[in-house]
């Protein structure tokens, strides 16, 4: 008999694993590809500014903490969490904004958010809203600096004075924020009601399209395109964009209908603002939402809910981040509630 | 409302998952079996309790079949002799679980020429009274040949209601093996013999055989069988999808009754017990044949083997014999398990002997195990929770048990996890959550021993501190009966002449 061979022992089970977060987070970022091309089509060269900065402070800071906390820096760079934070939050910023909003808002995501409560897996709020909860509160006008769609646009500031702009924090000679810039449509459906006009009025502008606002309906749409196709990929479920989508449809429409003139349609508020972005791309986040399936469909039902409430009462035009934010602090406890029932247990 | 039939419609079971199946390539050469070996190390229980007394001494010459032990109830599974040859003791073997480690085990040298002892068929089995056909294949040493190898008599009688349906599983679900398939192929006569015989011995009026949607061939021929040797029509074959794990005994019964066993019950609660498919073909040749439980089907598969195949080989065979006859090992075979991939157990050595449920050999390659997966720290991106065909939170369970709340994670049912390995298996942070879960029963079973254990001691201590006061209060009355005697000087006085009197009478 030929002498025994020996093998190293390993917990089951044996198969090469099917995923890996670097990958999940890669799948991510291709979905918003098309978005960030559409972006780019009505808003100019901005966005790539905007992500750069973003996401070069993101990794910044990401290895800083991590060297500080001694964690493995390549592995953890490698999963693409901060690239993910950094480009969702870039897709939240007027394409002009200064470059240190960016590094603030970065500061807050990566350092604060994320660094201070444990890192990867165990921060509580989505990084990308508390930047941009930071951001919006400490730089209002600069973030409610929003370019005219090109098609409005007597012309889009080119790359160099794209450039100069998010450098100085000044618009370059020959250009004036009256002539390139305009409300953006939240922000002129808010200030019309707020002085009397009724929606259909208020809507008859151009800037509002087909039925969002021209432009961001169609960055919506690639939004939501991308969303999809991570729910195919299974990179995402379902139940959170649908939770929020059919929320704001089921509470917004009764209202339209009743009183046309101060609410704006469903279709508005689904395609305007960040809403698709937020129910595909942020409200989807794992860690800082809930886990359980019936769970996921409250998070998103509850992000929908206090979404139109801060559209319709709040201080700013739109309120996803805030209503992300809040539903982060009850996610923990709204797991707890949805348990699906164990196999063999009677509820 | 009336539950269906089982298998009369067939249900779901939450989660899951789609594996590659990987099983041709076992199946492509015939059953064969496999050549004796020179030595067997025949598995014996940890203790005595779970095989019986021992029957024979180093030295003693047995024959094949010659039983080895004696079972005193159902629990007991009796070992037999694997091949005619001498006993050469009892020795600490190389075994698979706990991993590692060793286990006592008989070693038998063959004396190569296989004689057998005398048959001890039960010829009138069809009129022949339940318990005598479960006491039978008690005594052939019938144990659970998916894997679990629990005692076949004690899961045919016991204290529960009448049962009337009877579930063989020969949807093996796991990738790789195929054990069961080749054995429906080539011998679905004996699995229809073997179901009417375990119908009969249970008193089920009604038997399901579930098997996987892409066993073709293995349908047609249950089928045929199934209308020559089955007059009465009991018996029904019925495909499941091949979901992982739908071969989990509690998946196929919630598939094919739409029912859940409870979790702190039995199937036999519902009025139905699962058995293997293999089992029945046991306890057919242990009844119609007369022959013990000595040998079983193996898949001796994977990328780590030159040729892949099934095997039939005695119980107690050397792993490493049985790579041999499949080719030998390819260049770069990284890891050798009993099992399949999502629940087998990694082997240290090829040394260890195949026991009643060693189901399946897979040798893996390095490639496809990429050792170095760095562990990452949990995203609660729910895909375990997606696949868990418990319903269970893994990743939840995880958290409890790796800060140590173990009553946390028995809260939320860690005893329900089947340790089916999908959860893990899905993870993109690659945590090995399997582990974890094993890890956390164990503190909870051993925290629940030294529960036990503190009861016990408090209980002796009390029963003590009684007897202690028992006694003293004894003590303390007799004293004061001598008391009242002796102030009482009459009766001591009487008592003194009666005790000079007794010492008279007894010196005359």
């Amino acid at each position: 008999m030929t002498a025994a061979r020996t093998f190293e022992l390993a917990g089951a089970p044996h198969l090469p694993p099917t995923s890996t977060v670097g990958g999940v987070m890669r799948q991510v970022l291709y979905s918003l590809v098309p978005a960030v091309l559409a972006h780019w089509w009505y808003f100019g060269w901005g966005i790539f500014f905007q992500i750069a900065l973003a996401v070069g402070f993101a990794l910044v800071f990401e290895a800083a903490m991590l060297k500080a906390r001694q964690r493995p820096i390549k592995l953890f760079l490698s999963d693409y969490s901060a690239v993910v934070t950094g480009v969702l939050f870039a897709l939240c910023m007027p394409p002009l904004a200064p470059w240190w909003i960016a590094a603030v808002g970065m500061l807050f995501a990566i350092v604060i958010a994320k660094h201070l409560y444990g890192g990867l897996g165990y921060n509580l709020f989505n990084p990308a809203m508390v930047g941009f909860a930071a951001v919006i509160i400490a730089f209002p006008i600069d973030l409610s600096n929003w370019l005219t769609p090109r098609q409005l646009s007597p012309g889009l500031p080119g790359l160099g004075e794209t450039a100069y702009a998010i450098v100085t924090g000044q618009l370059p000679a020959g250009l004036a924020w009256d002539a390139i810039s305009q409300a953006t449509p939240l922000d002129a459906l808010r200030t019309g009601v707020q002085d009397n006009f009724s929606v259909v009025e208020i809507r008859d502008h151009p800037m509002f399209g087909d039925f969002g606002g021209l432009g961001w309906e169609w960055i919506a749409n690639w939004y939501a395109i991308g969303g999809l196709w991570l729910v195919y990929k299974r990179v995402i479920s379902w139940h959170v964009p649908i939770a929020v989508m059919l929320t704001v449809i089921i509470v917004s429409a009764p209202m339209w209908l009743l009183g046309p003139d101060i609410h704006p349609s469903p279709a508005q508020h689904v395609f305007s603002g960040a809403l698709v972005l937020a129910a595909f791309f942020i409200a989807t986040d794992p860690v800082s939402g809930c886990s359980t399936m019936r769970g996921k469909l409250i998070f998103g039902a509850g992000v929908a809910i206090i979404t139109l409430g801060i559209r319709r009462f709040g201080g700013f035009p739109d309120g996803v981040a805030f209503a992300i934010l809040l539903m982060n602090m009850i996610a923990p406890l709204i797991d707890r509630y949805t348990r699906p029932r164990t196999y063999g247990h009677r509820r | 409302m009336t539950d269906p039939l089982p298998g009369e419609r067939l249900f779901s079971f939450p989660g899951g998952l789609r594996l590659r199946h990987n099983k041709k390539i076992s199946c492509e050469t015939s059953l064969a079996a496999a050549t004796l070996p020179d030595r067997l190390y025949i598995p014996l229980g940890r203790s005595r309790g779970e095989q019986g007394e021992l029957l024979v001494a180093a030295g003693e010459a047995v024959l094949k079949g010659q039983p080895l032990t004696r079972a005193e109830h159902d629990f007991q599974v009796v070992v037999h002799a694997s091949t005619s040859g001498t006993i050469a003791g009892v020795v600490d073997w190389p075994s698979s679980w706990p991993p590692g480690r060793t286990h006592p085990c008989l070693e038998l040298v063959s004396d190569r020429s296989d004689q057998a002892a005398d048959p001890l068929p039960l010829g009138n089995w069809p009129t022949a009274d339940p318990q005598v056909i479960i006491d039978h294949l008690r005594e052939q040493g019938l144990a659970g040949l998916g894997g679990a190898m629990f005692p076949t008599a004690a899961k045919l009688r016991g204290d529960w209601p009448a049962l009337d349906t009877l579930i063989l599983n020969g949807a093996e679900c796991e990738p790789w093996i195929s054990c069961d398939e080749m054995l429906m192929r080539s011998r679905p006569e004996a699995v229809i013999e073997g179901a009417l015989i375990l119908a009969r011995a249970i008193g089920a009026g009604r038997v399901v055989i579930g098997i996987e949607d892409q066993m073709g061939a293995v349908a047609t021929a249950l089928t045929r069988a199934r209308r020559e040797l089955d007059p009465d029509d009991t018996i029904r074959v019925i495909k499941v999808t091949t979901i992982y794990p739908e071969g989990g005994e509690r998946q196929l019964i919630q598939v094919l009754t739409g029912r859940e066993v409870p979790h702190d019950g039995l199937p036999q609660d519902l009025g139905l017990v699962c058995h293997n498919v293999a089992t029945a073909v046991a306890a057919r040749d242990a009844v119609i044949e007369g022959s013990p439980l000595i040998g079983r089907v193996v898949t001796v598969t994977g990328p780590g083997i030159r040729n892949p195949r099934n095997l039939v080989a005695r119980i107690g065979t050397p792993i490493s014999h049985l790579i041999e006859q499949a080719g030998g090992y390819t260049d770069d075979v990284d890891r050798l398990i009993l099992g399949g991939p999502m629940t087998g157990i990694a082997l240290a050595s090829d040394d260890i002997p195949i026991a009643k449920g060693s189901n399946c050999i897979l040798a893996l390659v390095t490639e496809q195990l990429q050792h170095s997966q760095p562990t990452l720290p949990c995203i609660n991106c729910g895909e375990c929770v997606r696949v868990c065909p418990a319903s269970l939170l893994p990743q939840m369970l995880f958290k409890a048990i790796a800060s140590d709340q173990h009553e946390l994670a028995d809260e939320l049912d860690l005893f329900d996890c089947i340790e089916c390995g999908c959860c893990a298996q899905v993870c993109p942070s690659h945590i090995p959550l399997v582990d974890y879960y094993r890890h956390g029963k164990g503190e909870l079973r051993l925290k629940d021993l030294d529960q036990r254990r503190a009861t016990l001691a408090r209980r002796r201590f009390e029963s003590r501190e009684q007897r202690l006061a028992r006694e003293q209060s004894e003590r303390e009355a007799r004293r004061e009966r001598r008391r009242e005697k002796l102030q009482a000087p009459n009766e001591a006085k009487s008592e003194i002449e009666a005790a000079i009197e007794r010492a008279r009478q007894k010196k005359q």
